[in-house]
């Protein structure tokens, strides 16, 4: 088995002129292009047992988090439509403020004692996963003058394959900094909205937090040619 | 059929997910305590494009057990932060040999992963081990231009203990493999 390529159009280029800390991280020479063996077709198995999950972002220690409260949900499936049972998802974000629980994070904006900004949840067997959590707020930057990340929620995804390691950012409707923003607009046109949640009615729950859908597509095709005999 | 979701940097706060104990795959009640095999150190520097040291990335290690074998009895998952000099440091079991394409045979490696601030999507090299005879006939191996074959080969330093620089751009950069 192997995964094909990254289609063109799915990916931002490694060299974006727009976002200065490209600069001199891209690579100069193109990669090389490796037929995939054992090494990339298996993953690391985590399991909850051994990375136990926690889905709850808006209380630590018992104690409410500062901000609005609400819900992340999506499903992961394969470019084919194919769900991807036990995936891992490792999240991270900063707290209502725009302040991360980071030593070099020194944003002049609040910690929130009461907020770590870490989860860590697992699909179930038809692809699914739902955390809860605070909006997060949004934060300055130095890439260029009066720079301002949008609001967004980070997301580690580890697939069957280690091919499929993916990290993404999540970010949220209507928001104006979007169009100003290298790192979102960056990733070709048609594929970056599908970065941005959509609010859910059905996520929402009454009375308690307002919902957001945020699906995401790991790489694979996987080649059956047995499936499908003619 | 639709589109992979976009990579994203994982940026300078990734560390909120770093657990630094991941980097010793050896530890004590860790998921590999008591299997058996050769015990390695491999440490490294990342550097940018000046040579500057790359002091707030990621690096996720992949390798098969002393066997061979994935997920077969050795866990075979790290992350290690670099340090202010953009140094890491992994303590792990050496791999054993994994099976290639075909009937050929890869020499003993593990996969690195490097994730940063500037790095839109992740970066992904090999090391293997300098002087290893299986090197020879390594299929990915053969791949690489002879020239730049050194940037995937970790020297050893002192007993037991590997090392590999990764270069992201600039001269003697590293070679990355699109997988």
């Amino acid at each position: 088995m192997s995964y094909p390529p990254i289609p063109a159009g799915a990916f931002p280029p490694m060299d974006l002129p727009s976002y200065g800390s490209t600069h001199k991280r891209h690579p100069d020479q193109p990669p090389v292009r490796i037929p995939h063996t054992l090494t990339e077709t298996s993953a690391p198995r985590f399991t909850p047992a051994a990375y136990p999950a926690h889905a709850d972002m808006s209380r630590h220690n018992g104690r409410a988090a500062m901000g609005e409260r609400i819900i992340l949900a999506g499903r992961i499936t394969d470019e084919d439509g194919r769900p991807q049972p036990g995936v891992m998802l490792e999240v991270w974000q900063a707290n209502a403020a725009g302040r991360y629980h980071h030593a070099r994070d020194q944003h002049d904006a609040p910690l929130d004692p009461n907020f770590s900004g870490q989860a860590r949840v697992f699909t179930d067997a038809e692809g699914h996963w739902s955390l809860t959590t605070i909006r997060p707020g949004a934060y300055p930057w130095r890439n260029h003058h009066n720079a301002w990340r949008p609001v967004h929620v980070h997301f580690g995804l580890h697939g069957a394959g280690f091919a499929q390691r993916l990290i993404t950012q999540m970010y949220f409707p209507g928001d104006p900094l979007l169009e100003l923003d290298p790192i979102y607009q960056g990733v070709p046109a048609g594929a970056r909205e599908r970065l941005i949640a959509k609010f859910d009615l059905d996520v929402t729950k009454p009375e308690y937090a307002l919902g957001y859908r945020f699906d995401m597509v790991l790489r694979g095709r996987l080649a059956t040619p047995m499936e499908n005999p003619t | 059929m639709s589109l992979p979701t976009a990579s994203q940097t994982a940026g300078p706060y990734w560390h909120l997910i770093d657990f630094p104990e991941w980097a010793d795959l050896t530890r004590a009640g860790g998921p590999n305590a008591g299997v058996a095999g050769e015990r390695i150190i491999l440490t490294g520097t990342v550097t940018d494009g000046d040579g500057a040291p790359c002091a707030d990335a990621m690096i996720e290690l992949w390798q098969a057990g002393p066997d061979g074998a994935y997920e077969a009895g050795f866990h075979g998952f790290g992350r290690c932060a670099t340090d202010e000099a953009g140094r890491f440091r992994f303590a792990t079991l050496k791999p054993g040999p994994v099976p290639g394409p075909g009937n050929s045979l890869q020499a003993p490696h593990i996969t690195l992963a490097i994730f940063a601030r500037g790095l839109m999507h992740h970066l992904t090299t090999r090391a293997y081990f300098a002087a290893e005879p299986l090197n020879e006939a390594d299929p990915i191996l053969a791949l690489v231009p002879e020239a730049r074959r050194g940037t995937l080969l970790a020297q050893p330093v002192a007993p037991g203990h590997w090392n590999l620089d990764i270069r992201l751009q600039g001269a003697d950069e590293t070679v990355f493999l699109d997988i």
